[in-house]
């Protein structure tokens, strides 16, 4: 065993990754149905063709995988028998992955998540339908390599609840996990996410899960994202969404943790009124590197969406946000607005803003807007003119500040839990 | 919806009517052979009885062109372009200067008249003998004009006037001859040769332009302006100009291009490079009209412009202003690179688009001194099936403590078939820096249009006040020459958005 690990860990790069598949290929789940051995074939040698991206794809101009790409990395161990501490519940009901494997012994019973790997045969057709793999080589990557991930599936009308799914890697060795999470709801279905990545050790390791999510006619998900890997980890996701007529894809993505961390989303509005929003904030501390990286696709008329993105930036911290809005010439009468801030706390701190608009359809209202600079010091004068001690008063314009973008979040459950992530951040960073 | 419907049919009519300036003026030329080597470059470089550094320089970026690709990030489609397949050299035949404008060329002063330069300076730039001598009617303020016809700038006018403020306003060719260690100082040094794949081959064959020099302390008492025309079928047009304005002077510039239609596109690769010293302040206006194309979007001018203005001293000031009405495919970002402390870089841009006309542009603006300040109003009009993107850079570094951008991109919408985009990338380094960036997307809204024709405005006077409110920002920017010109133009896009 330990000599495997050795031999993963010393090649590092996209070389490295595919010869992981080819050794892990007769073991991976579902590789004797066909169409799914086709789709990882498939994803794996898309990956071989384009690699890992570099910063002279505009995509990912201003993120830099150096520390992915130069280190080496072993597949996780299977789990052994060990109390692993986890954080709070953020949700009555709870389903826990570990490094990328479904664990229904940290699970709570009579939630409505199965594991991806273990119902494989029923997904021809389903799962891989939204993913691309041809200009997306973490998405390829994932697809050759995941082995589970969360299936939920609500029938039409059902209500899922509160759902909190825990994604957490034990960070003792560089390990990477690229669960597979796919989610279907039905027409009028309603669910509310709250995905958290959670990781324990002080080890590098990544964490690449993409989703897939199907919202039917009038279907409703809130998806609350967040990420609060260990500080050395690395975390990479994608998200896949397509809303149909009437239907609201509302996600809120929070970076707190991690050494480097991207986020992807790319939504695509298909039917008539289908709405998205698009919201995040990034709180970034010293040696942290966040890209908050979104693609709207507007494919119908008369589809709202909105975005809000927040950063913070102290230390030596770089934060990322780039946000696409294609509107198709069909997506008349398209509502869309992006907002992006950012508040430098450090003159060591950079932020890198590209939001971009795409138009071809003349009866629109689009607009967006960023703003990038410091705490206000009238702000700062005003409450310490009324006796509140800088510190303090800092403390409670950066909350404020955070706490526009989460009000975004009309889910009183998924609200709660991002207000304690954020609780107490600039504490912590201002030491 | 019929005014919306009336607004395309009225588009439509506007471009696929005649082009006011699609005329060709036949006057004997001289060429160098097709084609680009390095024996072209010589021959460019003695014709124009270079020295022998220029030379070097060129055949220095022919080299570096050699090795470098053709942008493909622009939001832009073309046929690739054949670059063997041009004249990289045109020049009228030189006779001896005539006498009287009865003696000059028809042909030329035709294009003169159409072009709209006033008699007087007609004469001037026919090369009249002794016509410079008079001094301008009216007591109006003149305004020196260096025409470039094609690659050789046919004249200089107000010369002499300048030369008294110890201003320097002619061809490059003459600079490089006159003032050498000038245009050799300067050449380059803000937009280098291997700057991009344009820049490249603009500096391996470029034939003229402008050399204006301010010397301290000197407010220019003119406007000085120059007119482009690519006249010869097939010839690329890579005109260079260089403007230096030494500490505390002043100077207001007007770039005014037109072109003659052509079936085949022709392509437009200059250079423009601006100095500003200590206190000093350049305002560089543009008005673009070149051939756009047909309604196909057959021929019609390639622009592949790069511009690049360089705030060297504290308190200096770069304002570009641009009209842009022609071509059939814009790529061009005017930028400023802020280095002197409290500099200030301004972009005003409107971009029309229409039939299949493309425009990529914007502007970058660098803020490297302390408390550097940068504005960007950007206007995009969108009609037929053109495409319009904004594509913008702010980049505040670490040592910009202070910086302040204030960025506004609006685009307008006539038709489904078009498209606006935009693009800006902001990079911030600095922590008390300050940007913010606005954008919004829409077309002219019914309320406004029925508000108006309630008022008893027609419906073509309504778009017209209501496209005219829309790019005033910009507008009044423009020197007062130019601002007539300009809204000239607008008119002349706007007679076609409605019935």
């Amino acid at each position: 065993m330990n000599a495997s690990v050795e031999n993963s860990l010393s090649e590092a790069g996209a070389a490295g990754f595919l010869h992981r598949y080819e050794g892990l290929r007769a073991r991976l789940p579902g590789i004797g149905l066909p169409w799914l051995a086709a789709l990882r074939d498939g994803a794996a040698e898309a990956f071989r063709a384009q690699g890992f991206p570099t910063r002279r794809v505009e995509a990912w101009k201003y993120t830099d995988l150096a520390p992915l790409t130069q280190a080496g990395f072993g597949e996780p161990l299977t789990p052994v028998e060990s109390a692993l501490p986890l954080p709070r519940h953020a949700a009555p009901k709870r389903v826990v992955f570990v490094d990328g494997r479904f664990s229904p012994e940290l699970s709570d019973t009579d939630v409505p998540v199965r594991s991806l790997a273990r119902h494989l045969p029923e997904l021809e057709g389903r799962l891989g339908t939204l993913a691309r793999v041809d200009d997306l080589p973490l998405v390829a990557l994932n697809t050759a390599l995941f082995e589970d991930g969360a299936l939920i599936e609500l029938a039409p009308g059902e209500d899922g609840g509160v759902i909190e799914l825990l994604s957490v890697t034990r960070a003792d060795r560089p390990v990477t996990s690229h669960p597979r999470h796919l989610v279907r709801l039905g027409e009028g279905a309603k669910l509310v996410l709250i995905e958290r990545s959670w990781g324990h050790g002080e080890s590098r390791y990544l964490h690449s899960p993409v989703f897939e999510v199907e919202v039917a006619e009038g279907a409703h998900i809130t998806h609350a994202r967040i990420q609060q890997e260990a500080r050395a980890g690395l975390h990479l996701s994608t998200v896949f969404a397509r809303v149909a007529a009437g239907g609201t894809y509302d996600s809120f993505l929070l970076h707190a943790g991690a050494r480097l961390s991207r986020s992807e989303a790319h939504v695509a509005l298909v039917g008539p009124k289908a709405a998205a929003h698009l919201n995040g904030a990034q709180l970034l501390g010293d040696g942290q590197h966040g890209d908050c990286t979104t693609f709207l696709d507007h494919a119908a008329p008369d589809c709202p969406s909105r975005q809000t993105v927040k950063t913070v930036l102290a230390g030596r911290s770089r934060g990322v946000f780039q946000g696409k809005i294609h509107v198709h010439q069909v997506a008349q009468r398209t509502d869309g607005y992006q907002m992006n801030q950012a508040l430098l706390l450090s003159d060591q701190a950079e932020i890198d803003s590209k939001p971009q608009l795409e138009i071809y359809a003349d009866d629109v209202k689009c607009s967006h807007g960023a703003t990038v600079g410091e705490l206000d010091e009238d702000q700062l004068f005003y409450l310490r003119a009324r006796g509140i001690p800088a510190a303090v008063a800092r403390s409670m314009l950066i909350e404020a500040f955070l706490q526009e973008a989460i009000d975004g979040v009309t889910e009183e459950s998924a609200q709660a839990a991002l207000s304690e992530a954020v609780a107490g951040w600039w504490e912590r960073n201002a030491a | 919806m019929p005014a919306v419907t009336e607004t395309i049919d009225a588009v439509a009519s506007v471009t696929q009517g005649t082009y006011k300036y699609g005329f060709e003026t036949e006057i004997d030329m001289e060429f160098a052979p097709k084609g680009l080597n390095e024996d072209i470059v010589r021959f460019i470089s003695a014709k124009k009885e270079e020295p022998e550094w220029l030379l070097e320089w060129r055949l220095k970026a022919f080299a570096l062109w050699k090795t470098m690709a053709e942008p493909r990030w622009p939001a832009v489609s073309y046929p690739p372009i054949d670059y063997q397949d041009a004249y990289y050299y045109a020049a009228p035949v030189k006779k001896d200067g005539p006498k009287s404008l009865d003696e000059v060329d028809p042909e030329l002063l035709r294009t003169y008249e159409k072009l709209g330069i006033p008699l007087k300076e007609q004469a001037i730039l026919a090369g009249v003998e002794g016509a410079g001598d008079t001094p301008a009617e009216g007591g109006r303020l003149p305004i020196a004009v260096d025409a470039v016809f094609d690659s050789v700038s046919v004249a200089t006018s107000y010369k002499e006037r300048l030369g008294k403020e110890g201003i320097i306003f002619c061809s490059i060719s003459e600079a490089v001859r006159e003032h050498p260690e000038l245009v050799r100082q300067y050449l380059g040094s803000v937009v280098p040769q291997g700057d991009n794949f344009f820049a490249a081959l603009n500096s391996a064959v470029f034939t003229d332009g402008s050399f204006v020099y301010i010397p301290k302390g000197v407010r220019c008492p003119m406007e000085l302006s120059t007119y482009f025309r690519i006249n010869a079928k097939s010839t690329g047009q890579f005109e260079r100009t260089l403007i230096i304005a030494e500490a505390g002077s002043h100077v207001s510039y007007l770039e005014g291009c037109t072109a003659p239609m052509r079936d085949e596109n022709q392509l437009h690769a200059a250079v423009v490079e601006l100095v500003a010293m200590d206190d000093a302040t350049i305002k560089y206006s543009t008005v673009q009209n070149w051939y756009p194309g047909d309604a196909e979007g057959r021929g019609g001018i390639y622009n592949f412009v790069t511009k690049r203005g360089a705030c060297r001293g504290a308190r200096s000031k770069i304002s570009w202003t641009q009209v842009e009405t022609g071509s059939a495919i814009t790529w061009k970002y005017p930028s400023c690179i802020l280095q002197g402390d409290d500099s200030v870089g301004e972009f005003y841009s409107v971009a029309i688009t229409n039939n299949r006309q493309q425009a990529d542009t914007g502007t970058k603006m660098f803020h490297i001194g302390k408390n550097t300040r940068s504005t960007i109003i950007s206007k995009g009009i969108s009609a037929g099936y053109g495409q319009n993107t904004y594509r913008g850079l702010v980049k505040i570094s670490p040592k910009a403590s202070g910086a302040r951008n204030f960025t506004q991109c609006d685009s307008l919408l006539i038709g489904d078939q078009c498209g606006a985009h935009t693009v800006p990338y902001i990079e911030n380094r600095c922590m008390t820096a300050k940007t913010e960036h606005e954008a919004t997307t829409s077309r002219i809204a019914e309320d406004q249009l029925f508000y108006c024709r309630q008022r008893g405005l027609s419906e073509e006077d309504a778009v017209g006040l209501i496209v005219n409110g829309f790019c005033r920002e910009v507008l009044k920017e423009l020197p007062m020459e130019f601002a007539v010109e300009a809204q000239k133009l607008l008119q002349i896009s706007l007679e076609g958005s409605v019935g």
